[in-house]
Order: structure tokens, then sequence, then C-alpha cells
């Protein structure tokens, strides 16, 4: 991979740091005047999502990171591994339990995700924005009671909990934004 | 599609223009001579971490000069007395939210003045300038660089081991910073830890350690600790000036030149030489004087609340 130096730094740009692909949130060119110059960094490490901050000299370089984002098609897993593809070339990819992450508990067959890719291989996916899903356990609903305020745990086909109304029963599809795990509101 | 339109909107343009006005009428009064100095010559300054931008004339070397002072010293040395000059300056690499490669300095000096002298006029100018009749009047804060930075670090700058500083500068610095410089760690601690805690309004800041004294007197403080006559200004947090007692003994100046060419080469900086026509100056005599340097991009940036110098100038370089 090419050699970045700090001039190039910009938002989005994937480089290695601490032999761990980060991206590039924030660069500030930093310099007194009679002073070096130096540049304040912000980056998210795509491994463990953490997001540092560093200190570099103006003008040091770091490896870019071979990582791409792409949009991928989840097919299926078999427990092990979980199983997407690119839907131009049909090529599969297999990512871990780690890399998944907590888009695990979103994940229906044929959503598409954004699949980060480090060296060839799923680092991290991240679900869909919004998704629908089935109630498959909640509490019985109270029948007419659509007043605002009260909510109930709900199971989700996926496995995920969510909070939705009480007038909500198993087998109602409700819309979930996956950012923040909070109920849109009822499909059907 | 093709980016061609200025970064400063119409009001960035008029406050420019305004302040323009204001300033020259500030030295006008005060009897301060507009003096107009070469942005062009073949020699430039040693400074250690300033680069100039090349160009050449002839078949010549030739360098956009990084601040009017060697040309404006030399009209001191002949006998100019108090003068000013507001014009562009270039440094080479310095691109950011704060920098331009290409910016506007005023620079002025106080023939007969010590720095405390000048740091009151500076006060002046920089109240008058960002004064806005609907707001209270910008709090001024004068303070030693001991004072600021013992505030936030707990620690003497002037007396700390080398060791230490480098050890506390990779703390705050998320790095490794030990092959690093006293005047670096210095730099780099005041840049990420105490300017972030300064005041609000105009700050200046005097007494700075001696490792960073550049082409100011030597003199020591209260502590008995040797310190430079050389003062910064910050605004809101922001540093927009730069300011000595000027070093008037040639030799001192010729050996601090040295210092730095050899500084320079140590860390592969491209190398320069000494501008022979400036030392002959000071050999002939530089007056006794207080001199200053402001960046007036910095301040348009503080009147006008901008983020971005790109917004306080009509083509800032992504621009150009």
């Amino acid at each position: 991979m090419a050699n970045y130096s700090t001039n190039d730094f910009r938002s989005g740009l994937k480089v290695m740091l601490d032999g761990d692909p980060c991206s590039i949130l924030e660069n500030e060119f930093v310099k007194p005047g009679k002073g070096q110059a130096f540049n304040r960094v912000k980056l998210r490490n795509l491994k463990t999502a953490r997001v540092l901050e560093k200190t570099f000299k103006s003008g040091d370089t770091l490896e870019g990171a071979d990582v791409m984002d792409q949009d991928m098609q989840y097919l299926y897993t078999d427990g092990d591994f979980w199983y997407f593809m690119e839907p131009d070339t049909f090529e599969q990819h297999q990512a871990t339990e780690n890399a998944v992450g907590d888009a695990l508990q979103w994940l229906s067959e044929q959503d598409v995700c954004v699949v980060t890719l480090y060296n060839g291989s799923p680092l991290s996916v991240v679900p869909p924005n919004h998704v629908e899903l089935e109630i498959i356990e909640t509490d019985p609903g109270l029948r007419g009671d659509t007043a605002q305020g009260g909510s109930k745990p709900a199971k989700l086909a996926t496995g995920a909990v969510v909070k939705v109304p009480l007038f909500l029963d198993q087998g109602d599809v409700v819309k979930v934004d996956t950012r923040t795990g909070e109920y849109q509101g009822r499909v059907k | 599609m093709i980016e061609w339109k200025p970064g400063a909107s119409l009001e960035a343009l008029r406050c420019r223009a305004k302040l323009m006005a204001q300033l020259r009428d500030f030295f006008a009064c005060r009897a301060v001579l507009e003096v107009d100095v070469p942005l062009l010559a073949k020699s430039t300054v040693t400074d250690l971490n300033i680069d100039s931008i090349t160009a050449s004339v002839g078949l010549a070397d030739a360098f956009l000069q990084t601040s009017p002072e060697y040309f404006m010293k030399r009209l001191l040395a002949a006998g100019s007395g108090d003068i000013y000059s507001v014009g562009k300056a270039f440094r080479d690499a310095e691109i950011g939210r704060k920098h331009n490669p290409e910016f506007t300095l005023l620079e002025w000096y106080r023939c007969g003045w010590d720095d405390h002298q000048l740091m009151q006029e500076v006060v002046d100018l920089v109240a008058l300038l960002i004064d806005d009749p609907h707001r209270s009047p910008a709090p001024v804060t004068k303070l030693t660089y001991y004072e600021c930075f013992t505030n936030v670090m707990g620690f003497n700058p002037h007396r700390a081991e080398l060791h230490q500083l480098r050890t506390i500068a990779s703390q705050v610095a998320s790095g490794d910073w030990f092959d690093q410089s006293r005047a670096n760690c210095l730099d780099l601690i005041f840049s990420l830890r105490v300017e972030p805690a300064m005041p609000a309004g105009i700050v200046v800041v005097y007494d700075y350690p001696q490792c960073q004294a550049a082409l100011a007197q030597i003199s020591k403080d209260h502590n008995d600790d040797r310190v430079s006559r050389r003062f910064e200004v910050f605004l809101d947090g922001a540093e927009i000036g730069n300011g000595y007692l000027e070093l008037t003994d040639p030799n001192e100046q010729i050996a601090r030149f040295n210092e730095d060419i050899d500084g320079r080469n140590e860390v592969n900086r491209p190398s320069v030489h000494v501008d022979e026509k400036f030392v002959a100056s000071l050999i002939h005599g530089l007056p006794a004087c207080a001199g200053v340097a402001l960046g007036v991009d910095r301040i348009l940036m503080n009147i006008l609340k901008a983020q971005t110098i790109d917004q306080v100038l009509t083509f800032a370089w992504p621009r150009c």
C-alpha cells in the first residue's frame, strides 16, 4: 500500500496504526508561529471501533490500510460464520462472529449491509439503518390501548429486544432503527 | 463542477477593508510611518521551524519573505524611526484551519520602547479592532509564560529537566516525542494543554523560555530564571502575534543564526544562508527597540466568528 503523509490525511482515509487498520475522522494542523508544525489526528480503530487521538509531526507518514467498504447481501449463517455476497460478482465472504458484532441481532437473510473488508476479509458489518422484523415474544397486547407513554420489551425474530408500545402483539411486524435500537412504527 | 467562487463573504470583504483603514488610522495618529518592503529577496530567515517558498529571478535563487522583519530592521538601522508594515508574508506548507501559506501580517517597531510598553500598544490596537458596540469590551489578561504554564501543568517550565519535558510531551501528545528538543516539547505541552485553558479575550503571555528566544533579548525573571523578552498575543485562545524586545547585539545574533543553521542541518530541513545585508545593518547598529507582528487574518476570523481562515480570505490556497 501507498504511504500517506499528514498533508494527505483527510476524513475517511484508511491507514495502519500500531498494526491495526484505522479510519481518519479529523486532522487538524497545529503550528505555533515560531514552533514546530504538528497534526492532531482523530482516528477510529476499525477492529475495536475505539476512537483515539494522536499527534504527529507534520510530514510524518503512515502506511495505507487495505480497507474498503462494500455493499453486500447477507445470505445465511452456519453457526460458525456469517456469509455475505457481493451483488455484482456473486463472490461470497465469510465473516466471524467478532466481525459481525452487534449487527448480529438485526440480520435477516437478504438484507443489504455495508461490509468493511480488510486484506480481503470482513472486518466489520453495518446492518441497514432500518429493518422490519416480526415480534416473536412479548406480553399480550392490550387492545385499544394506543395511548402514548406505555411500553414493554419485545423479542424480535433475529433475537434483538426492543421497547414497543403496549398495544402490539406477537406476530406484528415492526420497523426499528438499528443505529439507536429504537422502535419506529408498526408495519402491519 | 469547478469551484471558482471566493471563500470570503461580502461581509468579510467589507470587514477587512474597514480593519485596514482602522489600523492605518491608528498608526497615523501615533506618528508611526508606513513602509512598503520587498516580498521577494535573495536571502531569507534561518528559523528552525519556518520554511520559505522559493522562486527564481533570472537564474538566481530567490525567496518569498516569511515576514518583513529583516528589511524593517535595516530601515531602523538606517534611521527610519518608528515604522509599520502591513502586507503579505509567505510560509511554505502551512495549510490548515487557521493557516494559509500566503497571509497578511502587520508588523511594527517602536524605538526606545521596551516589550511592556509595546504590549500595551498591542492591547490598545487589538481592543480597537475587535470592538463591538453591542458587546462588552473583551477582557485583557497579562501574565508570564511561567504563570500560565504553571497554573495548568503545576511545574516550572524554565527549570524542568529535558527528560521530564519529553515524558510529559509524550503523554499529552500520545506518541513518542523522546527525540525532541526542549523548545519542541514545551510547544507541544503549551499548544495542547495550556492554550486550551486560556481565558477568553486578549491574553498577552510574556517572558518566554530562553530556548525560544528567537530574536529577543535575554534577561532574568523574578525567580532568577533566564527568560527571553519575547511575548505572544492570544485572542480567545488563538495565537495572533509575537513580539520582542529586539536583540541588537550582532555577535549574539550571528551565534543564534549559526545555531539555527546547525539545527536545520540536523533535521535535514532545506539549508539556508545567513542574510549578510541584515547582519551588516546590525553591525552598523540597530537602535534599541521593541517589535511585534500580528496575523491580520486571525483577527478577522475572531471578529467574524469564522471557523476557518478560508472564510476571511478572498481565495485561500485550495481555491487558488
